[in-house]
Order: C-alpha cells, then structure tokens, then sequence
C-alpha cells in the first residue's frame, strides 16, 4: 500500500514536497490540525518562514501533538525553517521550536538571499547520499549537535544533513531538486526513538536561548 | 525548469531566487514604512515585508513623484526583523534596483506603484543577485517579465485604492490565458506567442505545465481577511497586503487575520474567525470615480 506522509502546510513549500513524496512513491497529505497526523507513515516540517509556520504552530495548538507524533517512533523531516523547529534552541531572532532534535539551530546563518547558493555535499558523505546537491536559501546551521545526533552530510565542514533516531534534519532544500533519495529514505523504517525525543531533549522543551 | 532564463543568467541563481519565491508560498507580505510597522508584521506572521516611506493609499493622495525607499529606512527594517525584506523600485529605474541589490535586499519589486522612470522598458532582471517581482495583468504581460529574470509574478491589482475587483480580474484572466494556452495544438503556439508579445519558450512551458514558471502571487486592494481567501481561492498562491493593514483601525489584528484566512482560505469558519473584531478597515475607492490617468495598474510595457 501506498504510504501517506504528512506535510505541516501552515505556510512554505508544501507543493514541492508534494511532488517529491509522488516521485518517491508515496501520497502527500497537507496537514493543518491534530486529526490530519492519523495514520501517517511519516511527516515533513517544510521549508518557509520560522516565525510564521511557528505562530501558526501557537494557534492550532500542534506542538504536542507533533511532539507526541514523533515520540511514536515515525520518521519526521524538517527542511530549512522545518529544522529550525525541530531544533532544542535558536539563536539570531530566535522562535519557539519543538525542542526534540538536540542542535542549535542558527537562522539565517549565511546572509540575506544574496547569499543563498547551491552546492554538493562534501566528499565522506553517508552511503548512498554521495554528490547530493543541496540548495540553500537564507539558509540556517546546525551547531552545538548532542551525542545522539548522526551527521549524515557536510558542506564546507558543516553539517547540513542529521539524523537522531527517528528525526532527520536538513538546512537546505532536497525537495527544490529532482534527486528523490532523502525522501526515499523517510519511507524506510527507523529503530526505535532515542529517550530524547520520547521525553523532549530537556524539561521546558522549546525553550528560547 | 526550462525557459530562457537559464541560458541569460546563471541557471543556479534563478533557481535560487524562484525558491525564495515557493518558500513564500500560502503566506503574506505586508506593506510597512518604519521598523516599528516591520516588527508588527513579523509578530503577525507576515512571511516578508515590503518596505516603503509612504504606502500606496497615501501616495495616490499626495501626489508627487514616489521613488525608491529612503534607504536608512530600508537598513532599519533589515536590523528589526528577521523575515526577509523586500523593496520597490521605479519601472525601468536600474539603477535604482542595483543600489538595493547592493544593500542585500530579498527581493526587489520592479513596481507600477511608483513612478515610472521609463516609459517603454522594463529592468533587465537577470543579471541581478536580488530576484525581482513584478506585476501583471495578463499572461502576456507575465511572460515579458519573467522573460526579463522575475522569479515571482504578482496581479498589479489597483494599489492603495482598497477595492479588490482590478486583482480578482487579473488572476481571472491570467489564470483564463494560462488554460487558452494549454488547449492549443503545438503549432499553434508561435502565433500565440506572437499574439501575446510574450517569449515563445516561456508560451511552451505554460502549454506543457498548465501554470506560470514561477510563483503567481495576488497583490493591489485587498483589505479584508475575505479578500485574501478570495484570492487564493482564485489561485493565488500567496498575497501582498499594502495599505490594507496600516491604513485600517487596528493593524495588529488586522494583519494577523489576513495571516490566518491565507492559511485556511479552504475553510469558511476559519475565515469567519479571521474576521471577528478586526475594527474598521481602510476606506475604499469605487474604480468609476478613478479616471485612467489615477490607475497605477495602467503602468508597464
């Protein structure tokens, strides 16, 4: 059966998500309230502004049903502003996030969008995402990764792509480019979540710094 | 994407300036003059603001020649929020649009809200770091644009008059063009093309995809959390609010209600939540008492 991923579309690139869900095989889902998250084989934070998709996250009450969503154990993506959400803290303007992935997240730590540019991964890349090309727009970094957080990809010695357990985080966009890998990846099964994402990775997850 | 962008500028950086345009997508840009304004409309929920020294309602009132935003005001905006910042310039005024991209602005909007600095061209976009928006009328119009670099289209709308009959008409009939073009037969597009002034590249792109190359956004009178659902459900992919949400009672919740019936405008009682308690919005003008001379929509070539 065809799996159903869910796309949070409060605001931001949903519809490339889309299609890169079809091209992978599976059925995108637009996800706007609780009940939208029921049967869902995955979940994809997309890529748009933190500020709105979070104020969005306030008024439809969906931290912790998205919070509890990734304590059950399924896979959730965040791109770009979806990783900043994922993220424990954010500095630079920083929003209220989820508090599950154990990073800090940086917003707009490469410029404005004169800044923004496009690259492949560095060499050392995990199987099977050599030569991802990665598109960053008023892209944020990931600093200050916890112990549980694997470093799938790099570009010029920074972590761009990260996983931990069930949560994968990317800083640029895989869905603004034809390779359908990440999103392949989501759909295969992922052990069990760490003790960090069941509980929040610290009281008061979501904290700001 | 294939169009002839890719072969003018580098192909990397259009994808890179149209992406900037998708991550906007279903969200609102709102007109501010002060990093104060800007500040309210990050705390909104704005996705960008666009940053001018007087918005349109008050410059069709005074009158005058409007110009590029003075430019410590743009600075402030950037240093008060951090959504991305865009900026107007004068049709045709380059020189203009490379002082903005030389100060890093998100986007520019080559506009019709400003005063034209050159009756027959436009800017020739694709050289520039910044992308550009600007507006349209018709897919015609569209396509010369985007053949020119835009990487966002938005309805010209009537700018500051708070009456949304001139933007539903342009989305109507873009849309309506874009669905002409798609039941051609292949050899029929070149006339077309002709027909329309537009590029011939960009009219086979439309005949194979169904849409623009680029985001179509809906700008010019809205007013009303309404407005904006109208819009979107017109197939607008996201909406500028200008005068709307500064000249009305109270900005603040004004602008957070346009914010939320974007996000829900497939869904009535949202939009009807949105519009409770707003106080009063802009006063509006009837399009008859305009004479073509005052319709800013009336500028670009």
């Amino acid at each position: 059966m065809t799996s159903r991923v869910g796309i949070l579309a409060i605001q931001g690139d949903v519809e490339a998500h889309a299609r890169a869900l079809r091209s992978a095989g599976a059925q995108a889902v637009p996800v706007l309230r609780e009940k939208d998250l029921d049967g869902l084989a995955a979940l994809i934070l997309p890529g748009g502004e933190s500020t709105t998709i979070s104020k969005g996250m306030d008024r439809l009450a969906l931290w912790e049903p998205v919070r509890e969503f990734a304590a059950s154990g399924r896979p959730v993506l965040g791109t770009c502003a979806g990783a900043i959400l994922l993220a424990r803290a954010v500095r630079h303007h920083p929003v209220p996030t989820l508090g599950l992935l154990d990073a800090l997240a940086v917003r707009n730590a490469y410029g404005t969008q004169v800044d923004s540019f496009a690259v492949q991964v560095d060499q050392g890349a995990k199987e099977g995402l050599e030569g991802l090309r990665c598109v960053f727009i008023r892209a944020p970094q990931l600093e200050d990764l916890g112990a549980d957080v694997e470093i799938l990809a790099q570009v010029e010695g920074r972590p761009v792509l990260v996983r931990q357990a069930n949560l994968w985080a990317a800083t640029f966009h895989p869905e603004l480019t034809p390779d359908p890998r990440l999103h392949q990846l989501l759909l295969l099964p992922t052990g069990p979540p760490t003790q960090a994402v069941k509980q929040g990775v610290k009281q008061g997850a979501g904290s700001i710094c | 994407m294939s169009n002839d962008n890719e072969g003018r500028q580098n192909a990397e950086t259009y994808e890179l300036k149209v992406g900037l345009a998708e991550m906007m997508k279903g969200g609102v840009i709102m007109d501010v003059t002060t990093p104060d304004q800007a500040k309210i409309a990050e705390q909104s929920g704005a996705v960008a603001v666009m940053a001018l020294e007087r918005v349109p309602a008050d410059i069709r009132a005074e009158g005058g020649v409007a110009r590029m935003c003075a430019i410590q005001i743009i600075e402030g905006i950037q240093k008060q929020v951090s959504i991305p910042v865009m900026a107007k310039v004068r049709i045709g005024h380059f020189a203009e649009a490379q002082v903005l991209d030389a100060l890093g602005v998100d986007f520019i909007d080559e506009s019709e809200v400003l005063t034209p600095a050159d009756d027959t061209h436009h800017i020739d976009k694709a050289p520039f770091r910044s992308p550009f928006v600007c507006g349209a009328r018709n897919v015609g119009e569209a396509l010369r644009r985007i053949g020119e670099g835009a990487a966002m289209i938005r309805t010209k709308g009537e700018a500051g008059s708070g009456n949304i009959v001139e933007a539903v008409r342009h989305l109507r009939q873009v849309n309506g063009d874009i669905r002409a073009i798609q039941a051609l037969r292949v050899e029929e597009l070149a006339t077309r093309a002709k027909e329309l002034g537009a590029p011939v590249d960009l009219v086979r792109y439309v005949h194979e995809h169904g849409k623009l190359p680029v985001p179509n956004f809906a700008a010019g009178g809205i007013a009303t959390p309404a407005d904006a659902a109208l819009c979107m459900s017109l197939g607008a992919e996201a909406v500028f609010v200008g005068s709307g949400i500064f000249k009305s009672e109270d900005p603040e919740s004004r602008a957070r209600a346009c914010v939320h019936a974007t996000t829900h405008w497939q869904e009535p009682a949202e939009v009807l939540n949105a519009s409770r308690g707003l106080g009063k919005a802009m006063e509006g003008i009837e399009m008859e008492t305009l004479d073509e001379s005052e319709r800013l929509a009336n500028r670009g070539w």
